[in-house]
């Protein structure tokens, strides 16, 4: 089985994988916000707001008492919870409201992916930085201890997140109902996503346990370089990264196994 | 040039593996203008997803030596949710073509006006062959794969296609497929006939015809 290639040089073929990605981003955000009020800045604005109405709720509310400061703790705690949930949430459907654009050669089925995942993967982070800042500003929020270990954590989640993006959309191209079922399994694993705890909370015997969920590794690295070493935090880099590679190798089978299954309309 | 060598293409079926093509070879020059007849469920429409390069053979080779548009086929090709102009836009990003200068000429040719502002799930079959018809012919192709598109809308467009893609653009390939012979007649230098899987090419059209209707 091959094609043979059109005289595609590695660099050529980076160029082309650019433009396509870039049209079909924008062809995303075209379709979703469209050009009406503030656009695309929806991308951002929106998971702003759910995080901005959550850390309100809970402060007035007062009904979450962690032993942290609230504020936060749920602006690193909901950020997490919307990039991984909001990214691989976005695969579901990928595929199909996009079949008829694969009649160009140049669009495959894992560029419909990679779209949806880096454009939820910037909402997400410019609605982090955003917020954050903001807040720290504002003087509700002290600023981080040590700001590049949270970048690493926030890196390892949105590779986390892509992988099982990936993993699902390739899953729901086969059936409607994997895209149901994801919702649902995606709602249940909320408690123990890491978003609402700290590790160090929890008995000896669950922590071992928790450390197998790879968010929680993520937000425990994150809150750890965030709040500095006023708190002691539990991850394990090498099992997250280990999980995060296995995770991206799967996906991209899936898909590969999946694209050839997929016509254009 | 394009080239086509032993091309195999089966597809997974709930009652087995389903061969559409069965081992076809074909050589497309610069300029040849190529006529495949085929029967509904023949695969001409698997062959020119083949030869576009959006779908890829099971086995045998497709060298692709000159640009090959997508599929002409009607309606195809868009996103629905999109409007008409931002269907143009992505497909000019898409083939690396200039949106700006792209435009006027689709605006022109399509005739859409103030629809091509409408999301395109919103047009007539007609118009979307319009829409359709007008963008292939902004971006420029050394070959067109045009897949029974010239069958729809009415006398005036179909001059005007007829125009645009058979008078001006003379010196590119094409290969059409279709069921029926009088496009193919009027436009095709060569012909074959898609049956079982094989492809077989005549001397000349009325001899491909002639095959065609006693197959």
């Amino acid at each position: 089985m091959s094609t043979a290639p059109q005289a595609t040089s590695v660099a050529s073929g980076l160029r082309i994988q650019t433009r396509v990605t870039g049209a079909l981003i924008m062809r995303e955000i075209v379709t979703r916000y469209g050009r009406h009020n503030i656009g695309f800045m929806w991308v951002f604005a929106e998971p702003m707001m759910f995080t901005l109405g959550v850390v309100i709720v809970w402060s007035l509310l007062r009904t979450h008492t962690t032993r942290l400061p609230v504020i936060p703790f749920v602006v690193t705690g909901y950020s997490s919870l919307l990039l991984w949930r909001n990214t691989i949430g976005r695969c579901g459907n990928a595929v199909e409201p996009n079949r008829s654009l694969l009649h160009h050669r140049n669009v495959r089925v894992l560029d419909l992916f990679v779209a949806r995942l880096l454009l939820e993967v910037a909402g997400a982070s410019i609605s982090f930085l955003t917020l954050a800042t903001l807040i720290t500003i504002a003087g509700f929020m002290p600023p981080p201890y040590d700001i590049f270990p949270m970048l690493i954590a926030w890196i390892l989640l949105a590779w986390f997140a892509m992988s099982m993006g990936l993993i699902v959309g390739a899953l729901s191209v086969l059936s409607d109902a994997v895209d149901r079922v994801w919702h649902v399994i995606g709602y249940l694993f909320l408690p123990i996503s890491g978003m609402f705890f700290m590790v160090d909370w929890l008995p000896q015997r669950i922590q071992n346990l928790a450390l197998f969920v790879p968010t929680v590794n993520c937000i425990e690295l994150l809150r750890g370089a965030y709040f500095g070493p006023s708190i002691h935090v539990h991850y394990d880099l090498r099992y997250l990264v280990t999980v995060n590679l296995v995770l991206l190798l799967v996906g991209l089978v899936a898909v590969k196994g999946v694209a050839g299954t997929v016509e254009g309309e | 040039m394009i080239q086509l060598d032993q091309v195999v293409k089966r597809y997974r079926t709930r009652a087995g593996r389903h061969t559409v093509l069965d081992g076809v070879s074909l050589t497309v020059s610069k300029g040849d203008k190529i006529g495949i007849l085929g029967r509904n469920g023949a695969g001409k429409s698997t062959l020119i997803r083949l030869i576009n390069g959006a779908e890829l053979p099971t086995r045998g080779t497709i060298v692709r030596g000159m640009s090959v548009s997508w599929p002409l086929a009607f309606g195809g090709a868009f996103q629905g949710s999109l409007t008409g102009m931002d269907n143009v836009r992505f497909i000019c990003r898409v083939y690396n073509s200039n949106f700006k200068d792209a435009l006027p000429f689709v605006e022109d040719f399509s005739e859409l006006g103030k629809f091509l502002k409408e999301p395109v799930k919103t047009y007539s079959s007609g118009m979307r062959a319009r829409l359709a018809f007008a963008i292939s012919m902004a971006i420029e192709f050394d070959c067109f794969l045009i897949d029974e598109v010239i069958s729809v809308g009415d006398t005036r467009f179909y001059e005007k296609c007829r125009q645009e893609l058979f008078d001006k653009r003379r010196d590119r390939s094409m290969i059409i497929v279709s069921h029926e012979a009088h496009n193919i007649r009027e436009h095709c230098s060569r012909a074959c006939v898609l049956a079982n899987g094989r492809l077989r090419e005549f001397a000349d059209v009325d001899a491909a015809y002639t095959h065609y209707q006693a197959a």
